[in-house]
């Protein structure tokens, strides 16, 4: 689960990590009032920044930045409702602009593929790490973190070191170590602060000092943990997700829309990315991942059968159980129960094996559902189906 | 022979009172698993499986009373990692976790204790091992297996089950079915399961299914073109339709930033000599082709 910048940044802010002031608005009046008071308190500009839970938000627009109050309100305008890459930006972020001499890049991240997790960081900062790892993987240095102990000191010394932050030892030992705590104890996959700059920061006698800023925050946390972060999983932002998504949680089913026309119901991840891909190789598109898990009952696969038909592209319907703990006439008599009460008639191919296939045989054919032996049987079937409905539309 | 779990595994069923835990005790112990403990906090002196089983309440008594050697875990993921850890302290050798949803983070501390301790974790988020007609551990469903000739290794669950059940069909029997897991972060891997079968004289073939997301299917062919010459091998990859950046169920499958793509792990194992089906029902035509004999 991704945080919005302003989570991420309050919950660096309270590990004793330099976040600079910010304020959150929803309005383009909240956003010219906390942008006069920035720049009252000396600020020669305001950063506006759209609260969206997508990367490059520079790049599409996301970004604006102000020099008077007036500046401020027009940017909120133009911000708050526009679209960025498919979301509807809500809220901003209203902050001091900062006066950058370098910007770095420093992040700890749980790298799943590689089991370990690692500090990385770069003195490329501003730019998204994954293009400095294809353009210039030498210039990210990497520290592998031990599970146990931590961040060693020593280690974290040597980051500093290498990225030429001698001069700000103390300062980005303590970020870098900052960054690993909380990935610990929030379970989090990714905390990163791109840029981590260095700024001139000016004292109220007009004395310049360079200081350790983080300018920005990116947090993910790990969705098999949220169970014992509740307060984590109290800032899930609601308003980006797709509403079949927080229905799919509610009912304990793993979905992920896609864009095909033809639902797919499996039970397993494995046999349910199968089924895709044979949908796929018959010449169909899948409109969703969906997986019902081990031991599923009537009542959830009658609310998965919703969920598929939410979905106004879905014009043919594949369903695939191997009944191992799920049983074969549990998910039929759950078909049925559906297929009762939903919404408009679409065209379902039902193949299900294992545990009680011979009872579900007996309930299918009763029902007169099409039915299907073979996982290539049934995914040839469900593409001619769902071509037969795209050619009566 | 076969690998990992035989008719002399001594199981042990950590959380056998447990609504899952139950569930799968009695149908492996119908299989002819030799069930010899189970714990179960606060339960210990009952018993279990309609008599049949002692219940301990604490691996170190199951152990010490019983000469368990290998256990299986069904406790639910906020105690699972302290299930292994227990099995661990007490000297098993072999443990399951069939439990789903661990935390990462527990797993990336877990492992290397287990490691060092020099016992064998299989799984978590696994369906577990069975050798047909000797011993099943885990939930695997026991109908599918024939006894034979072919080993089998596999991130999945009910794929498995699909494409067991296709080598039956056709008449290719298993020395044994392993399910390494979903998560990423896990005890045995390919590699490791792959040399267990090299040490087998009576896994002939080997069947391979992978999915996206990690690297393990081209550490396992890479593997297989230095180690396993002579034993035919044939692999299915799950997910070639699978858009990036989207976690596919399984927490390990996800292709990000370009890598853990089924056409990646396709090319490499192909490069190993390695025949990869297009759909699991080939499977079974690609061993035979192969010159593995029905049975």
């Amino acid at each position: 689960m991704k945080l919005q910048e302003f989570h991420a940044r309050r919950l660096l802010r309270d590990a004793g990590l330099p976040v600079p002031p910010w304020s959150v608005a929803a309005t383009a009046a909240e956003v010219r009032e906390a942008a006069a008071g920035y720049l009252a308190a000396g600020a020669t500009r305001v950063v506006i920044k759209a609260q969206v839970l997508v990367g490059g938000r520079g790049k599409a627009g996301g970004v604006k930045l102000a020099t008077t109050a007036a500046e401020a309100d027009a940017a909120g305008q133009a911000l708050l409702g526009m679209d960025l890459k498919g979301i509807t930006v809500r809220r901003v972020l209203v902050a001091p602009g900062a006066d950058i001499v370098a910007e770095y890049y420093l992040g700890a991240v749980l790298d799943r593929s590689a089991r370990r997790i690692l500090l990385m960081g770069s003195a490329a900062g501003g730019v998204e790490i994954e293009e400095v790892a294809r353009t210039d993987p030498a210039a990210i240095v990497r520290i592998p973190v031990h599970p146990h102990l931590g961040l060693l000191d020593h280690q974290a010394r040597r980051m500093a070191f290498d990225l030429g932050l001698a001069a700000h030892l103390k300062a980005t030992s303590a970020v870098a170590r900052g960054l690993v705590s909380v990935l610990l104890a929030s379970d989090a996959d990714l905390v990163e602060v791109n840029p981590l700059a260095v700024v001139r920061d000016r004292a109220a006698d007009g004395s310049v000092m360079l200081v350790l800023q983080c300018l920005d925050a990116k947090m993910s946390i790990d969705d098999s943990a949220l169970y014992r972060h509740p307060e984590l999983e109290a800032l899930r932002d609601l308003d980006e997700e797709d509403p079949t998504d927080g229905q799919a949680r509610a009912e304990g089913l793993n979905f992920i829309k896609l864009e095909g026309n033809i639902g797919c119901m499996v039970n397993g991840a494995g046999l349910a990315m199968t089924t895709m891909d044979l949908v796929k190789l018959a010449g169909g598109a899948p409109a969703n991942f969906l997986d019902i898990g081990g031991g599923a009952r009537s009542d959830k696969v009658a609310a998965a059968m919703r969920l598929i038909l939410e979905d106004a592209n879905v014009c043919a319907i594949l369903v695939n159980i191997f009944g191992g703990i799920t049983r074969g006439d549990e998910v039929a008599r759950g078909l049925i129960e559906a297929r009762a009460g939903q919404s408009r008639e679409v065209p379902m191919i039902v193949r299900i094996v294992g545990t009680n296939a011979q009872e579900a045989a007996a309930i299918l054919e009763a029902a007169a559902f099409e039915t299907a032996l073979s996982l290539d049987d049934a995914a040839a079937k469900a593409v001619a189906a769902a071509g037969r409905a795209v050619a009566a539309r | 022979m076969s690998i990992l779990v035989d008719r002399d595994t001594r199981l042990l069923v950590q959380g056998i009172t447990g609504r899952e835990g139950e569930f799968h005790a009695l149908q492996m112990q119908a299989y002819g698993t030799r069930i010899v403990a189970g714990t179960s906090p606060g339960k210990g002196g009952q018993r279990a499986l309609d008599g049949t089983v002692p219940i301990f309440d604490t691996v170190r008594d199951a152990v010490a009373a019983s000469g368990a050697d290998t256990s299986v875990i069904y406790v639910p993921a906020p105690g699972a990692p302290d299930a292994i850890l227990e099995a661990v302290d007490a000297g098993v050798a072999t443990i399951f976790c069939i439990t789903e949803g661990i935390p990462a983070l527990d797993m990336l501390k877990v492992v290397p204790i287990v490691e060092a301790a020099g016992a064998r974790l299989i799984g978590p988020n696994c369906p577990g091992a069975t050798s047909p007609g000797r011993a099943k551990v885990g939930i695997i469903p026991a109908s599918i297996h024939r006894e034979g000739r072919v080993g089998l290794v596999s991130r999945s669950g009910t794929l498995t089950y699909e494409v067991v059940q296709a080598l039956t069909d056709a008449g290719l029997g298993q020395s044994t079915c392993v399910g390494i897991g979903g998560d990423p972060i896990h005890g045995l891997g390919f590699r490791d399961v792959l040399a267990l079968f090299r040490d087998d004289p009576e896994t002939e073939a080997i069947v391979l299914i992978g999915e996206i997301g990690g690297g393990e299917e081209e550490e396992a062919a890479a593997f297989a073109a230095e180690h396993m010459a002579g034993r035919p091998m044939v692999a299915f990859i799950a997910g070639r339709s699978a858009p990036e950046g989207k976690r596919m169920g399984h927490a390990g499958a996800i292709i990000s930033g370009g890598m853990g793509t089924a056409m990646g792990k396709i090319t490499a194992l192909e490069a190993a000599g390695i025949r990869v089906a297009a759909s699991p029902t080939q499977i079974p035509r690609l061993l035979l082709e192969a010159g593995v004999r029905a049975q």
